[in-house]
């Protein structure tokens, strides 16, 4: 029946294609890959904050270093930066000290963030810089095809190390945590209102705020890790991850045997970098 | 005729990695070169090579753990592409005034911005002051060639220099060619492992790489310039016994067609393969090309005598230099050349392929074309810009 009804028109376009660069679509994601469901809870999080009036879409900018996670510049609708491997924190950090009214947010994987621009991650939390990080963990560096991470769980196969891993991996949010910026928290993507609640409060927060969001990436870290199959990945995810009210933060060990605690580790306010520095120059 | 193995290029420098029976390889992973450090761990984990991957968190610390491990004398490998090359950077400079002999592969491919993960020479040329010996293959049996070459010349006493061997990336590092593979016999016993280097030693100390003051630091710099110079008869030596056991052929140059051809082109990497076959194809007797191999030390002889008789040059760059008197890196080489030998010649400069476009028979046909007609104009009316071949005005 070639009717157009009012109501099938309601269906043809997604609630948050305003913030999204339609024409970019389809997106380069696997399937099964977590960074769109990461992404989705971010945006529905700057949805509900631009609905009740407290963010400006216009000043809010995207920086993207490299990775999978990094094609979330492409993709968003905002003022975007692509920079390059590791440097998204350097270039942010520009941004907002450049123009303070920015929301500036960062969006990258964590051998983007903790590895090679693990540096920058220090030193903003250090200064408690007014930007928001995501850091989109997948234990791989996914893009170029499943090579051992920093944040790797020890023992697990990756194309690097065939014989399996005998590094111990990163724990990024007690590193992050004894910097003692004012937010820290670990959400994963089988938990997407966590994201969205987390990333809602951040956006209403000042200083340095540092979001972890365990996700799975099937093609490339669950395909030599054996869980190569999404829902399988998904549900190895599940599994291992639960959530705690205000966990301590030795609880949160990035553990593949003992688990991984999801929650808000570090909430402060204390004076962001940008108040700081305006008071030391007038 | 030895047994061939239909391998990628990057699978065949692996090989080659295996048969030098590397100790140390550190590197981070970047397209188009991390399938090369894949497949040496896969041999790792297998048994069939006996080294440490090291799993560093930069190009940085992966040239850096470079430098340390070969101090301690042991054999190493790492390789890069592109924006890891430039990471790198700072850190070549050490290994070549170290007197370090590291061999690096180089997966060459675009520099950013805009991010371009695709092939052309931006990488490779960025580095060429870098002080290390730096060659590039045409095809993935020299890819896999150049590495056991490249550890013969830089452990030679008389060089002691980091070697860059090339191959363009996707080309050739993701193009499978059927490859005679060097055996680790073969390879040990074309170049041994010796430790002819200075090195640390527990028995006695040294301090390597320490403040150079204005009284020592000129004269490190002119032994570093004489040893790359004198590379080129290690290279030469190299080549000549390369070819008595496995038969295979290199010079510092490699030319094609007639040697009386009015037209030559000078290029470097797999683009010379299309070049043949447009040769090949259109029988162009008065068309030639020199394939250049060795670009650090510049093979500024073979240069001159390929180019000597020539009516008309061209070049064809991958990499760009803006804003300089020349635009592509390889044409300024060939010119300085010409120039020192006081060889008044039309040269051309063709900027082709940047950022992965092909180069095509068609680009060759129009290049060849062009050659032809700026032939009949006088020097003077040469163009002063490179010409920029399919590209969008």
């Amino acid at each position: 029946m070639a009717v157009t009804s009012e109501a099938s028109l309601r269906y043809s376009t997604h609630p948050l294609d305003k913030y999204l660069r339609a024409d970019r679509l389809p997106h380069i994601w696997c399937s099964g890959c977590g960074i769109g469901v990461a992404l989705g809870s971010i945006l529905r999080a700057i949805d509900r904050r631009v609905r009740e009036g407290s963010l400006d879409p216009s000043k809010v900018v995207f920086v993207t270093g490299i990775g999978c996670s990094a094609r979330a510049s492409f993709y968003v609708g905002f003022d975007s930066a692509h920079t390059i491997h590791g440097r998204a924190i350097a270039f942010a950090s520009g941004a907002k000290l450049a123009n303070p009214e920015l929301q500036v947010m960062v969006v990258g994987g964590d051998g983007d963030i903790a590895g090679i621009g693990g540096n920058h991650l220090i030193h903003a939390a250090r200064r408690n810089l007014d930007i928001i990080v995501f850091m989109i963990t997948n234990f791989v560096y996914a893009m170029t095809g499943g090579q051992l991470a920093p944040t790797t769980p020890q023992g697990l196969y990756t194309t690097t190390t065939p014989h399996g891993n005998p590094e111990r991996p990163l724990n990024v949010i007690k590193l992050v945590s004894a910097l003692m910026p004012n937010y820290v928290a670990r959400a994963s993507i089988t938990h997407p209102p966590l994201i969205e609640q987390y990333t809602y409060k951040a956006l209403g927060m000042e200083g340095f705020r540092f979001i972890e969001i365990m996700s799975t990436c099937p093609e490339v870290f669950g395909r030599h890790a054996g869980y190569r199959d999404p829902v399988t990945l998904y549900n190895v995810l599940r599994s291992k991850v639960r959530v705690k009210q205000n966990p301590h933060v030795d609880e949160s060990e990035l553990s593949w045997e003992s688990g991984i605690v999801l929650g808000e580790y570090l909430i402060r306010n204390e004076p962001g970098y940008v108040r700081k520095l305006k008071e030391v120059v007038r | 005729m030895k047994h061939k193995v239909p391998l990628s290029g990057n699978s065949a420098v692996a090989y080659a990695v295996k048969a030098m029976d590397v100790d140390v390889v550190s590197a981070y992973p970047i397209t188009p070169q991390t399938t090369i450090v894949e497949k040496i761990a896969e041999f790792v984990a297998n048994g069939e090579l006996d080294a440490k991957v090291i799993h560093v968190e930069s190009e940085h610390s992966a040239l850096s753990a470079a430098v340390g491990a070969s101090a301690t004398g042991a054999r190493i490998f790492t390789a890069s592409s592109s924006q890891g090359i430039a990471l790198m950077y700072e850190i070549m400079f050490i290994a070549s005034s170290m007197r370090l002999p590291i061999v690096m592969t180089i997966a060459t491919r675009a520099l950013s911005a805009p991010i371009n993960i695709w092939n052309d020479h931006s990488d490779f040329m960025a580095v060429s002051d870098t002080g290390w010996v730096m060659m590039m293959a045409e095809n993935n049996q020299e890819a896999h060639d150049d590495v056991v070459l490249a550890y013969r010349i830089a452990e030679d006493p008389r060089v002691l220099l980091p070697v860059a061997t090339a191959l363009d990336g996707f080309f050739m590092t993701h193009t499978i060619e059927p490859i005679e593979v060097i055996s680790r016999e073969e390879g040990l016993e074309f170049a041994p492992k010796k430790k002819t280097w200075y090195t640390l030693d527990p028995d006695n100390p040294v301090t390597m790489g320490a403040l150079g003051d204005p009284n020592w630091y000129f004269e490190f710099k002119k032994q570093q310039y004489e040893a790359l110079k004198n590379s080129r008869t290690v290279f030469d030596e190299a080549v000549k016994e390369f070819e008595k056991k496995f038969g295979r052929s290199y010079g510092p140059v490699e030319y094609f067609g007639n040697e009386d051809a009015e037209v030559v082109l000078v290029a470097m990497g797999h683009v010379s393969g299309n070049i043949k076959a447009f040769i090949e194809k259109t029988s162009a007797g008065n068309v030639g090309l020199l394939r250049v191999k060795l670009y650090r030390p510049f093979p500024e002889d073979l240069i001159v005598k390929h180019l000597e008789n020539a009516e008309i040059v061209g070049v064809i760059d991958r990499a760009l230099v803006p804003g300089s008197p020349y635009g592509g890196p390889l044409y300024s080489d060939v010119i300085v050349t010409l120039s020192k030998n006081n060889l008044s010649k039309k040269v051309v400069d063709f900027i082709a392929g940047l950022g992965g476009r092909p180069v095509t028979l068609g680009h060759i046909k129009n290049i060849v074309e062009k050659l032809e007609e700026l032939k009949l104009k006088p020097q003077k009316d040469l163009p002063k810009e490179p010409l920029f071949v399919g590209v969008r005005e």
